[in-house]
């Protein structure tokens, strides 16, 4: 396979300190990568480099083997539901709109290309009714749909999703799974940060386990061993039985809410062969 | 009743007076919607002081007031946009020093002109009344610039501000629009100057855009609500100015915050009677929020 993005020696420093450690990867295109690791491992700071929003302080990323930063545009990026003003007087609409912004129409009405696009858009995430609705009044789930909809109006090569499965219903969570789905047919690569291991390992290509550094990158089963857990989650895991038990607490502060029953922050994980098939 | 109110205007200098606080009336409550979501109250307030020492050095050296608290406005807009860039000071900690600074140094160089206390008053709490003809023209192209950019730049400002990080995937530059932002709230803080004055700009800014806030769902409505709300508080502290015979700075602002407190007590869906309305209605639960 081609490689699609490439990433040599990235160092990325956030709030204050080194939060990626000269992280090499390739993505082959149209892969599907699972980006897994405890919280502060870098997983959001690796998107918000991906997209030029913090600068690198060694390294370079290519995409097609040239410099991403010429590309930006099809790069689309759904950031975490606390990281968005929920209280900004936007319709549901308006906001996945704003996925056809680019590329110059900044300026001209919307196109009824781009209206058909936004429209069949919010048909996939099943959000159409909902279209004049201000996005404040809708569900932690419904939110999530708003974004996902928003980055497929974007058209884009590359997509970006940080914690799509995190305190969202089991509707969007499968929603959100079906539209990976799709996606693999039109070889749109795909990067996702979970703290959802079983769904790491069961959903995706492949598995980039982070923690500062790479500890390792590749296939599920060659990524979730013991000893690369070990590494990525230390303290945070046990062994018990020759059972490992990531004892993962999933992105800081949260209450228990946050996590609906059936994806809860515990998991465990066959570890006794080292490396055997985490299914 | 048609007299009473015609009476007022029959003068030349409240005809002008009152076209400059209708411009300054939509321009600061257009504007101000985006200082309002952005949270950029604080910054509006700071810009406004840090001007003082432009319109004294303009006074001292007897140019056009307006020309001197826009050139001193720019370059701390520019300033402040320069410093919270780099991240080492808190933004807000900028924005004070660089504010107290000006308004110190504004202070010292209005204190070095005889007339000072009234001068100072004037620049402080404003003299829409002492408006001329050309401070009208000024004022008129001026707000005029700012609200053109404001349409034109209406969907880069709303992505920039409603999600930078979006903004930046989709080619913006965010930072120049962010300055571009500092700047036009520069020139609408200078042409409020003789309006509400440095002291009261700040309301201007963010109490009908607040109001508005509270009585609409969507961006171009709120700020076409707001630009209402900015004229109806003009108009009426006018009246009140007149037939009272108080500030009309003060009157303004204070006709404004009673609009806002309005919506505030009775906003359909977020009014606190409606939210106490239904609170006793149905105590079980509220909200669709997870």
């Amino acid at each position: 396979m081609n490689e699609l993005l490439e990433l040599r020696d990235v160092s990325v420093f956030y709030g204050g300190r080194l939060a990626l450690d000269s992280v090499s990867l390739d993505v082959p295109h149209g892969a599907q990568v699972a980006v897994v690791g405890p919280n502060g491992a870098g997983k959001s700071t690796l998107f918000k480099a991906l997209v030029g929003l913090l600068p690198l302080r060694t390294g370079e990323m290519l995409m097609h083997g040239r410099p991403l930063a010429e590309y930006r545009d099809p790069v689309a990026y759904v950031p975490q539901r606390e990281e968005v003003d929920w209280r900004f007087p936007v319709t549901v609409f308006d906001v996945v709109a704003m996925g056809r912004y680019g590329r110059g129409r900044w300026l001209r009405r919307l196109s009824s290309g781009d209206r058909d696009t936004v429209g069949r858009c919010l048909e996939r995430l099943a959000i159409t009714e909902l279209a004049q609705r201000p996005i404040g009044e809708l569900s932690g789930g419904q939110q999530q749909r708003v974004f996902l909809a928003r980055a497929l109006a974007q058209e884009p090569h590359v997509l970006l999703l940080d914690e799509p499965f995190t305190g969202v219903d089991i509707g969007t969570r499968e929603a959100t799974l079906e539209l990976l789905a799709g996606l693999r047919a039109r070889a749109v690569t795909v990067l996702v940060s979970t703290h959802d291991l079983d769904l790491a390992a069961g959903r995706f290509d492949q598995v980039a386990l982070l923690n500062t550094r790479l500890i390792s990158m590749g296939r599920p089963q060659e990524v979730f061993t013991q000893e690369h857990l070990q590494a990525a989650f230390g303290g945070q895991m046990v062994v018990l039985n020759g059972r490992t038990i990531v004892v993962d607490q999933c992105c800081g502060g949260h209450g228990p809410e946050d996590h609906p029953a059936g994806h809860g922050p515990a998991h465990e994980r066959e570890g006794s062969s080292g490396g055997g098939d985490p299914r | 009743m048609i007299a009473w109110l015609t009476e007022p205007f029959a003068l030349g200098f409240m005809q002008k007076a009152l076209m400059a606080s209708v411009i300054v009336g939509v321009v600061c409550a257009v504007l101000g919607c985006y200082v309002v979501l952005r949270s950029m109250a604080f910054l509006g307030d700071a810009l406004a002081h840090a001007i003082l020492p432009g319109v004294a050095v303009a006074y001292l050296v007897g140019a056009n007031l307006l020309a001197g608290a826009l050139v001193a406005g720019l370059i701390v807009a520019v300033g402040i946009s320069y410093v919270s860039r780099g991240g080492a000071i808190r933004e807000d900690t900028a924005i004070g020093i660089f504010f107290a600074a000006a308004l110190a140094l504004g202070v010292v160089l209005i204190s070095t002109v005889r007339t000072y206390a009234v001068d100072l008053t004037h620049v402080l709490f404003g003299n829409v009344l002492g408006v001329t003809a050309t401070d009208v023209w000024i004022t008129g192209a001026l707000a005029f610039l700012v609200l053109a950019a404001i349409l034109l730049l209406y969907r880069r400002l709303l992505v920039v501000s409603f999600d930078p990080i979006l903004g930046q995937t989709l080619g913006l530059r965010t930072h120049a629009l962010q300055t571009g932002l500092f700047l036009m709230l520069a020139v609408t803080i200078v042409i409020s100057l003789q309006t509400v004055g440095v002291a009261l700009v700040a309301a201007m800014l963010v109490t009908p855009p607040a109001a508005a806030y509270l009585l609409t769902r969507r961006l171009p409505v709120m700020m076409v609500v707001s630009a209402f709300i900015g004229v109806l508080s003009a108009v009426g502290g006018l009246y009140a100015s007149y037939y009272l015979d108080v500030a009309s700075g003060g009157a303004i602002v204070l006709v404004a915050t009673a609009i806002f407190l309005l919506a505030f007590l009775f906003a359909p869906g977020r009014g606190l009677a409606w939210r106490l309305g239904r609170r006793s209605a149905q105590p079980a639960r509220r909200g669709p929020r997870s």
